[in-house]
């Protein structure tokens, strides 16, 4: 098998040009499928039966509560091709991950919080998902603090990545461990939503948001990885011929 | 951090590493014996990579690091028993044996902790001799001894060479051994 | 293999007789949870129904602190004096090693807190019935502590101020344990079966001796580059 585009890939500089080159063509597809989404959500789509205009915030809240998860998976899935393959600009994207990732977290958390007020009458009721989100919050802080708690760039990439992987073989035993937890402690006045209500004018935005979010994640990954890259290499040859010229 | 190194040494050699502070020479030997991975290059034992079977490699190696590997609380012998113990059977005989050969017989059954920096150096030196290896990889094995210390390094790192076995050291000041079989490497900070 | 065997059973020889040289260190867990579980009747109210509500929580916060505690200590000393090197370098496994390491830790900290937690659960007002659940309960919750912990212990080797930063990654990893562990002595508290959380805590502990020596492997191989 060739293994030649996959050390290429690796390279820093070729990952830096092919992030630059790759970001507008993320970003302006999410930036329009953000704005139709939004519009779709907030204007179109007709007030929920149950929770009146109180439910658009789902708009923002699941794709930011997906978009939490997605990045921790890819955090770990690149930090373990770059234990494995000791291939540096893989541990380049999943340092970009974490601060992204841990972002979309607090989003999820936030937007997530102000839909509790008017369902529970408080921010904060130990809802499991929101409970469950909170705990992958401080994994991500746990991450972003042993990263820069370690001094030498590639025992912190390489040390980080063991704590990813490990990270992300917990976060589905939280989730369940806290929905377990939840079934137990159960409140009767918690709502449920019914599933059957959710019509495709609701539908629509929704996916849409879900699509527009995941570009926004990548194009947001890419910016950092470039930053990334150049932070790490900046006494490289290249970095200061791009510079010079 | 090191660049441009190609060297190979055989059995019944002993490679002397100097350099001043900071030249890398405690890297190059924690990357000989396959603890720091060579960003490029290739390190071969009996041809073949290092890391392609690095339990077997380890097995074969002693390693003496600056600091020696000992337990304060556990006396001299307790501590060769436990720490060569890892590696191969061993009985207090063996153990007594080589805490004779560096002169440490006078404290086995004493608490590391009271004794000196020197005879510490030379109850880690007694378990390099213990593992019973072909390569021994030491940083700075005189440090802490005195001049009759220095000399037991000496001898030790010769019998080994002697035997057959190889031996790659840094060292600040060049050990007393006599000169056939010992090539130096000189590494420069720049 | 008889030599790895053997190897094992230096290394948790030497960690004991290590231990019992310095008692004074063992002790240190151990009163750590006597006096957290002595602070909550005083922070709370001295009434036993309250303090059997809430005596779950309280044993396995305090029990889940004081682990905290003793895991700082897994490999610092083996690290500073170099043992730990020479462990990856005995041509043994390092995986193997470490997970012997791990073991006499529960031995010397899991273990007796485990014993202990009765003598503390009985203070806040617990039933002599539900003493088997708690040991039970505590001991299975402590081996995967001790696990996680060598996993942990292992990243933060050589930063400086590991200790917080050693909290901030083991105890969200935790989450599941606390939740499992708390359940079953809660259960036990009031009677009811226990088995149910006690098979997920279970279910933790396998996949912790199957993973997590591995991780500490990688990671101490890592703190030594």
């Amino acid at each position: 098998m060739d293994w030649t585009w996959f050390h290429r890939f690796g390279s820093p500089p070729h990952l830096y040009r092919l992030a630059g080159t790759l970001v507008p063509w993320f970003a302006w597809p999410a930036a329009i499928l953000i704005a139709a989404g939004l519009y779709g959500g907030l204007v179109l789509a007709p007030p929920d039966y149950q929770q009146g205009d109180g439910f658009r915030i789902i708009y923002v809240h699941a794709p930011s509560a997906w978009l939490s998860l997605m990045a921790y998976t890819m955090m770990a899935v690149t930090a373990a091709i770059g234990l494995i393959w000791r291939m540096k600009a893989a541990h380049a994207v999943a340092a970009s991950c974490a601060p992204v990732g841990a972002w979309f977290t607090v989003a999820a958390l936030g937007t997530g919080m102000l839909w509790g007020k008017p369902m529970w009458g408080t921010y904060w009721a130990w809802d499991p998902r929101l409970t469950a989100e909170l705990v992958l919050l401080f994994l991500y802080l746990g991450y972003i603090g042993l990263r820069s708690a370690i001094e030498d760039p590639q025992r912190a990439d390489r040390a980080s990545a063991v704590l990813a992987i490990v990270g992300v073989i917990n976060v589905p035993i939280v989730r369940y461990s806290v929905e377990w937890w939840n079934s137990i402690h159960q409140a009767p006045s918690v709502m449920k939503f019914g599933k059957p209500s959710i019509s495709w004018p609701m539908l629509t935005p929704l996916l849409i948001m879900f699509v527009g979010f995941t570009l926004l994640f990548a194009a947001l990954v890419l910016v950092r990885v470039r930053a990334e890259i150049l932070r790490r290499e900046r006494q490289a040859r290249w970095v200061t011929e791009m510079v010079t010229q | 951090m090191l660049r441009g190194l190609s060297f190979a040494v055989d059995g019944g050699e002993y490679l002397e590493v100097t350099g001043p502070n900071g030249a890398g020479k405690t890297s190059l030997l924690r990357t000989l014996i396959g603890l720091v991975h060579a960003e490029s290059g290739r390190i071969t034992w009996n041809g073949r990579p290092i890391l392609e079977d690095a339990r077997a490699y380890h097995s074969q190696l002693a390693w003496l690091g600056h600091e020696s590997p000992l337990k304060a609380d556990l006396t001299a012998a307790e501590n060769l028993a436990f720490g060569i113990g890892i590696r191969r059977r061993i009985d207090a005989v063996a153990v007594a044996t080589a805490l004779d050969e560096v002169g440490a017989q006078g404290f086995s059954d004493r608490p590391v902790r009271t004794l000196s920096a020197g005879q510490r150096r030379r109850v880690a030196l007694a378990g390099v001799l213990l593992a019973g290896v072909p390569l021994w990889v030491l940083d700075e094995p005189a440090t802490h001894l005195d001049a009759d210390g220095q000399a037991l390094v000496g001898r030790l790192v010769e019998r080994q060479i002697v035997a057959g076995g190889i031996v790659v050291a840094a060292v600040h000041a060049p050990l007393p051994v006599v000169e056939a079989g010992t090539r130096r490497l000189g590494l420069s900070s720049k | 293999m008889s030599g790895a065997w053997q190897a094992a059973r230096l290394v948790i020889e030497r960690d004991l007789r290590l231990a019992f040289r310095n008692r004074a260190q063992l002790l240190h867990p151990l009163l750590f949870f006597a006096i957290v579980t002595t602070l909550f009747p005083l922070a709370l109210s001295p009434e036993p129904s309250r303090l059997r509500d809430v005596a779950p929580g309280v044993l396995w916060v305090a029990a889940l602190l004081a682990s905290l505690l003793a895991i700082e200590f897994l490999f610092r000393d083996d690290a500073q004096d170099g043992t730990l090197e020479q462990y990856a370098l005995s041509g043994q496994s390092l995986t193997w090693l470490l997970f012997a390491k791990t073991l006499s830790h529960w031995l010397l900290t899991g273990l007796p807190l485990a014993l202990m937690s009765p003598v503390a659960a009985y203070g806040l007002g617990v039933a002599v019935e539900a003493v088997p659940g708690i040991i039970a309960s505590i001991t299975l919750g402590t081996i995967a502590l001790s696990l996680l912990g060598a996993v942990t212990a292992g990243l933060t080797l050589g930063i400086r101020r590991g200790g917080a930063m050693l909290s901030l990654l083991t105890l969200p990893l935790a989450v599941p344990l606390l939740i499992f562990g708390a359940q079953a002595t809660a259960r036990a508290i009031a009677g009811e079966p226990v088995a149910g959380p006690m098979y997920l805590l279970a279910a933790f502990v396998v996949l912790g001796l199957t993973l997590a020596p591995l991780a500490a492997a990688a990671a101490v191989r890592i703190s030594l580059e």
